[in-house]
């Protein structure tokens, strides 16, 4: 391989381009190519042709012609890529329909793309559309979000305009939490603030779109995460040379590396990395290489190489986001095939959690998703596949749906959250044989509104259960909060994220016989019967009061705080809560004194101790 | 590149410094058609590599002898020979075949041809349809191929900008480009029923100036037309034929001596050369990053119809 030359040192830009039919799409895209100079003289021509039949000034929409008369007549409503190059960056874009009957193609477009160029007009602000697009883009972990406010010359390159948008959509935006969102007041028909900077608009200090395009960081961080290589196919030569090919989907590898094979669980040693006729002193995300072992092992297409320290969860059950894409609607327990890294396997829908509406992102009792619909459900594969949460691994955290008997492709899928990994590990550590458990323990959660009485219950509780000499832990939300989750907001998301947390550090300590008292508003059901589903031992309890009266209460002076608007997404104030259908234990304080909720409670909690220990 | 001791070679550590852990653009996408070059030997049966002899065929040849070594390409090459193709064409594709010990099957529409199909006599699209498509269906059928591999590029044809990687066609060897299937991250569905097939593109990201990048840093060989000497050329408006065929029907057209190079190669009637000084793979490289024309203007076949590409390859042209 030879010395870089410059060209091929510039970096790659794929992004996608959204926006709903008229905001301008095609006018920037192809004011994009024709500006930078991406069209050839003879593409040209034939576009001046056009404009001079018709006796107009050249129109960059033409351009994308091919794919817009298809529009028109409503057929090939498709993904189309289109590549540029700048001295600085090349560039591969794919352009997506916006409309909400399209929200596969975006998907699709989406699940290769660095970044999202999201197209308004300026005319008419944000619509649906818009908080439809942002979420998809959020969804399938877009970092970088770059708003194109177009066709700025019909309001008179007005700044307030400009302002009042970016601040609404800013707002909407805030809980999704992206890195990075720039806005650019443009005009695509002008060609202001696409190329160059408009003259128009001195009150824009950045940078027009295409500089920003070249500038923006793609943020691979592929091979800093955990090691993963699934293997692709087993490579053997003559000189009985046994190499496994595959592309690394995350991590770095070195020569003598000690990795873990699954699903077998052995340790291996990595003897050769090769790229064609060179030996490699390291590799990473995301190079196709062909690995050898200084051990011989039987390791197959569907396997897996990964970091002993930092495994993929083996699951057979998991919880995803399914994209469905076919006319043929979702059917729950019905045979489907999953392909997942270089695995192939059965599985089925076990459960329809519910489906999201695009519109108010709201989640919806549903009992089957039509095209384009998007929900959470429960999976269950055949055999186990090794994989991570999207969000900390996209390439092991994706998979697709595929028909067994049409063999069409139903489905993309995002998994959230694989589900009882533990009791599917990998044969690794032997089991804790023989080690006495003094008492089995136990997970009690704690939820209600703030101000509504945990913390109080859970002291005394404790207080209670230390006396009787029983092991016990108190995981208090404020204080995780400012800990094990300091880095975490309060989006939905992200409030989730924080409930995992705890769940996961409770089900630790419950493990190893502990009481762990959890008392957290948790305000999403969802996320709290995940928990319970997850684990042994799990008791419920609602602290109940009307909001009035625990805004009455407000011991931190939170309520007052989110009236005046100083915080956002307040419980019960602009954000829900969720009380559980059926807790094990509902206490009432509005009308029953503390040390009546503090015996309900207690009971509960002796009383599964024994019925444990019974067992 | 470091010399170790043992007389290994070292690859550098393709490593940026300032952002950590980066491919460069070639090496990203060599890694990416490596990928799609070993699914598909992994799960079809009876993979072919559709080899043209361009310069797309020679790139995708030493990404599979990259994909699958120290072992050997797990598939065939298939040439679809109209008898059209240039005399160095052929010594070129025989000369590759023979030193890298790659088999190759070669197959004609001879019946087309007996029959006097050339494009002066057939138009250049029935003519396509005739010795390109339906040889090359036949050609699959007879093989029982199951998955044939193509070197076309999205950015060579508007049509192509939709084209999957991989592109499922029914049991006629049809693209149905209002029902193709989804294509998301790097999960590509090649599950077919007998008697239907795919086409896979693993150069479907590359551009024309990324293959010839790739040529110059693996240094592959590639055929002679692609660099710029004097030939005797007919010139038609402005595309140059280089008279090897049918010189009688050419034969009244004014010859000149022009410094030319091919740019994409096909049969020697519907290929037009252009004219140029890059008589080396740098030079074209350096040329390629000026040019003002498209790759395929000298192409006939694109141009006889509007969206002509589209409905030969609805019909199951490459
Ligand atoms: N005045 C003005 N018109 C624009 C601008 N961008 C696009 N248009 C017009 O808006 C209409 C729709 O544009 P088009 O690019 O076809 O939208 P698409 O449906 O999103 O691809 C066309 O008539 C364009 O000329 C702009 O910046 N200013």
């Amino acid at each position: 391989m030879s010395i870089t030359a410059p060209a091929t040192a510039r970096s790659l830009l794929r992004f996608l381009t959204a926006g709903s039919v008229d905001d301008g799409k095609s006018t920037l895209i192809g004011r994009l190519l024709h500006d930078s100079g991406g069209l050839y003289e003879d593409e040209l021509a034939a576009l001046d042709k056009r404009s001079s039949v018709n006796g107009k000034k050249f129109d960059p929409s033409h351009v994308t012609d091919g794919l817009k008369a298809e529009r028109e007549q409503g057929i090939t409503i498709d993904v189309a890529y289109r590549y540029f190059a700048t001295p600085r960056r090349k560039f591969i874009i794919a352009d997506t329909p916006g409309h909400e009957q399209y929200t596969r193609n975006m998907i699709t477009g989406a699940s290769t793309a660095h970044v999202a160029v999201l197209l308004i007009d300026a005319r008419k602000g944000l619509l649906l559309q818009t908080r439809r697009h942002v979420y998809i883009a959020w969804l399938l972990g877009l970092k970088s979000i770059i708003v194109a406010l177009n066709k700025m010359d019909l309001v008179g390159f007005d700044r307030e305009v400009f302002a009042k948008i970016r601040k609404d959509f800013l707002e909407f935006a805030a809980p999704l939490q992206f890195q990075e969102i720039q806005f650019i007041p443009m005009s695509a028909l002008e060609g202001d603030n696409v190329i160059s900077r408009s003259d128009q608009m001195p009150w824009y200090e950045g940078w027009p779109l295409l500089e920003t395009l070249e500038s923006i960081e793609t943020h691979d961080d592929r091979g800093s995460k955990s090691f993963r290589f699934p293997v692709q196919t087993v490579i053997r030569s003559d000189q009985d040379f046994r190499g496994y090919a595959g592309q690394i989907a995350s991590g770095t590898v070195e020569p003598d590396n000690e990795v873990l094979a699954l699903p077998s669980g052995r340790r291996v040693t990595i003897d050769r990395l090769l790229n064609y006729t060179q030996d490699l002193l390291q590799a990473f995300a995301p190079m196709s290489v062909v690995i050898s072992l200084k051990e011989h092992i039987d390791l197959g297409r569907g396997d897996m190489l990964c970091d002993p320290l930092h495994l993929p969860s083996q699951s057979k059950h998991f919880r995803a986001t399914l994209i469905w894409m076919s006319a043929t609607s979702m059917q729950v327990n019905e045979p489907y095939l999953i392909k997942h890294t270089t695995q192939n396997a059965c599985m089925n829908v076990m459960k329809l959690l519910h489906k999201i509406d695009l519109n108010t992102l709201s989640k919806q009792a549903a009992d089957t998703l039509h095209c384009n619909e998007i929900g959470e459900v429960e999976v269950e594969t055949h055999k186990a596949i090794f994989c991570d949460p999207y969000t900390v691994n996209k390439t092991t955290g994706n998979f697709i749906v595929v028909h067994p008997v049409s063999n069409v492709t139903l489905a993309a899928g995002i998994i959230s959250l694989p589900l009882l990994p533990e009791a599917e590990g990998p044969k690794v550590s032997p089991p804790l044989n023989g080690r006495a458990r003094e008492n089995q323990g136990l997970i009690v959660w704690i939820t209600g509104l703030s101000g509504s009485g945990k913390t109080t219950i859970c002291s005394a509780v404790h207080t209670e259960l230390l006396a009787r000499g029983i092991r016990v832990e108190v995981l208090d939300g404020d204080i995780v909060r400012k800990h094990l989750s300091r880095d975490l907001r309060f989006s939905k998301a992200e409030r989730d994220e924080n409930i995992r947390r705890i769940g996961f550090v409770a089900h630790l300590l419950m493990r190893n016989g502990v009481v762990v008292l959890v008392s957290a508003i948790s305000p999403y059901r969802a996320v709290r019967d995940e928990i319970r589903e997850n684990m042994g031992g799990f008791l419920e309890v609602f602290v109940n009061a009307p909001l009035e009266l625990c805004e009455r209460r407000d011991p931190k002076g939170l309520y007052k705080r989110a009236r005046a608007g100083e915080l956002r997404g307040f419980t019960g104030i602009d954000d829900p809560y969720e009380p559980p259908l059926s807790p094990e234990v509902e206490c009432r304080t509005d009308r029953e004194g503390e040390k009546e909720s503090v015996e309900k409670v207690l009971a509960a909690i002796l009383r599964t101790i024994h019925r444990n220990e019974a067992r | 590149m470091v010399q170790l001791s043992g007389g290994v070679e070292l690859l550098e550590i393709k490593r940026n410094e300032t952002t950590g852990h980066s491919l460069r653009h070639l090496d990203g996408l060599e890694a990416e058609s490596i990928h799609i070059l070993r699914e598909v030997a992994a799960e079809l049966s009876r993979p072919a590599m559709l080899y043209s002899i361009g310069k797309d065929s020679s790139v995708m040849l030493r990404l599979a002898q990259k994909a699958f070594y120290p072992g050997k390409i797990p598939f065939t090459l298939l040439h679809i020979d109209t008898t059209y193709k240039f005399r160095e064409m052929i010594e070129f594709r025989d000369r590759t075949c023979r030193e890298l010990g790659l088999k190759l099957i070669v197959h004609t529409n001879y019946e087309a041809i007996a029959m006097g199909a050339t494009p002066f006599r057939l138009g250049p699209s029935k003519c396509c349809a005739l010795l390109k498509t339906k040889a090359l269906l036949d050609a699959l059928a007879e093989n029982q191929i199951d998955a044939a591999i193509g070197g076309a590029r999205r950015d060579e044809e508007k049509s192509r900008a939709k084209e999957r990687i991989f592109s499922f066609r029914d049991n006629f060897g049809q693209w149905d480009p209002k029902n193709q299937r989804p294509e998301l991250w790097n999960l590509y569905n090649g599950r077919i029923d007998k008697g239907q097939s795919v086409r896979v593109f693993p150069l479907s990201n590359w551009t024309e100036l990324d293959v010839w990048e790739y040529i110059q840093q693996e240094e592959i060989p590639v055929v002679p037309l692609y660099f710029a000497r004097e030939r005797e050329v007919v010139v038609r408006g402005d595309k140059l034929i280089i008279p090897e065929h049918d010189s009688e029907q050419l034969a009244s057209d004014r010859r000149e001596v022009v410094r030319c190079r091919m740019r994409s190669l096909g049969c020697t009637h519907c290929s037009g050369a252009i004219r140029s000084e890059a008589d080396s793979i740098s030079g074209i490289v350096d040329e390629l990053k000026t040019i003002r024309r498209s790759e395929r203007e000298n192409r006939l076949i694109d141009h006889d119809q509007e969206g002509s590409m589209e409905i030969k390859k609805q019909e199951g042209y490459f």
